[in-house]
């Protein structure tokens, strides 16, 4: 019984240690980062290649599910809005629902199960394989060989994707509300124009997915980096870059939201 | 530098992005519409504002021609204190009166200016004296039903002295 108890706490404290161990260790590696900030963006090259296996690669998912999602919006709100008479509103709900909360979210979503997950199992494997401990055998620094520029690549791409699955979002809603449900297009487009802030809905958007980029890249990049170096190892550390990602999306979400909203 | 398949997708996906902000900003936002050029300032004090924002429209025949740039309250006459940009295409006479309305029944709050008969024109930080407040619609209903008691009461009175 004594044991047993033991054990409980025993473990409840390796749970904790190892939490704050692996803050330390992403914190360091993020410092790391920019520590070589000059120098990845010295060779864009590298930046470039990672900006077409993060970004481009991810486009066909992003648009489709943005088209998906700009549809579906269109039919919800058309349903609801039309019993207030007010069905010329349905394309401030779409944009600004798309442009504040929906476009940086579910891209960020979709970003880190495509591009994180792909991220982790390659840097886990590479460490697996030893390629990184052969970097640092020949002098060079794995973290601005191959950390940083993924870091600068996901940074770059998730505004992109967010401003993409936006603007793809709001031309599904209106492929729903104008042509099939036969709402106004000069009212539809017209009351979006007036309800939707540049400066406080599109720039507010464009910081939060610039926000959810540096959260995402970072951890699929510290999970591969710190994946027990063995097939298990690699699978765990990809399913863990998914979950934090999302708790770590949804989350900071909410605090920037009420940051953007209180001020 | 060799150029490769990976840098043109790269830099058609960058330009994509570029094509999705200018069209948010274009044809989403009110990057065009809020765009009213060189503007002066005129103030108006209210006694109640309701609803009003800042950003709210400044209409004059229903037409846009300002925005509300900020509501201060000023604790020395207890009045909220509007500052409105205009375009400065359009000239105000002095007793120009600055009315608050509602665009629609529940719809925002925006301020309209009805043009008065005076030769001088409103200038950059002047002060518009003539203000109507926002209609509080418990103000109405509280003054139609005092105004509904004391008719019937009028109306029994008379009947009575009858």
């Amino acid at each position: 019984m004594f044991n047993g108890l033991q054990g409980v706490f025993a473990s409840l404290g390796h749970r904790v240690i190892e939490g704050v161990w692996r803050i330390g260790a992403g914190a360091r590696l993020f410092f790391y980062i920019g520590f070589y900030l000059l120098e990845s963006f010295k060779r864009p090259r590298l930046i470039v290649r990672e900006i077409f296996a993060t970004g481009v690669l991810s486009l066909l998912i992003i648009l489709v599910s943005a088209f998906f999602v700009g549809m579906v919006l269109g039919l919800q709100g058309y349903n609801t809005l039309q019993k207030y008479g007010s069905s010329e509103a349905i394309g401030v709900l779409v944009a600004l629902s798309l442009v504040r909360e929906l476009g940086p979210v579910v891209t960020a979503l979709l970003f880190a199960g495509r591009a994180g997950t792909a991220i982790t199992a390659e840097i886990g494997l590479m460490k697996a394989t030893e390629q990184l401990s052969a970097m640092e055998m020949m002098a060079v620094s794995p973290v601005a060989r191959v950390i940083a520029p993924r870091f600068w690549a996901g940074v770059i791409s998730m505004p992109i994707l967010a401003a993409l699955f936006s603007m793809v979002g709001v031309l599904g809603g209106y492929f729903v509300a104008v042509p099939i449900i036969g709402v106004d297009s000069g009212a539809f487009w017209s009351q979006m124009q007036a309800s939707v802030d540049f400066r406080d809905d599109i720039v507010n958007g464009v910081i939060k997915s610039v926000v959810f980029g540096i959260v995402c890249s970072m951890i699929a990049l510290f999970e591969g980096y710190d994946a027990p170096p063995t097939a298990e190892g690699v699978s765990r550390a990809t399913t863990r870059t998914v979950v934090n990602s999302s708790l770590a999306v949804l989350g900071l979400d909410f605090i920037l939201t009420a940051f953007m909203i209180g001020a | 530098m060799e150029r490769t398949t990976i840098d043109l997708w790269v830099g058609v996906f960058v330009a994509l992005g570029l094509a999705a902000i200018f069209g948010l900003a274009l044809k989403v936002g009110n990057l065009t519409s809020s765009n009213i050029g060189a503007t002066y300032t005129v103030t108006a004090a209210f006694e109640n504002i309701g609803g009003l924002k800042p950003h709210a429209p400044v209409k004059s025949a229903g037409v846009v021609i300002g925005r509300v740039d900020s509501i201060v309250f000023n604790s020395k006459d207890y009045e909220a204190e509007v500052t409105l940009k205009l375009d400065k295409r359009y000239e105000f006479p002095k007793d120009t009166f600055a009315n608050i309305y509602t665009a629609g029944l529940l719809g925002e709050q925006y301020i309209g200016l009805e043009s008065g008969g005076e030769e001088t024109m409103l200038k950059n930080g002047d002060k518009i004296s003539h203000t109507q407040d926002a209609v509080v619609l418990e103000k109405m209903i509280s003054q139609f039903l005092y105004n509904k008691a004391s008719d019937t009461k009028s109306s029994e009175k008379t009947k009575a002295a009858e």
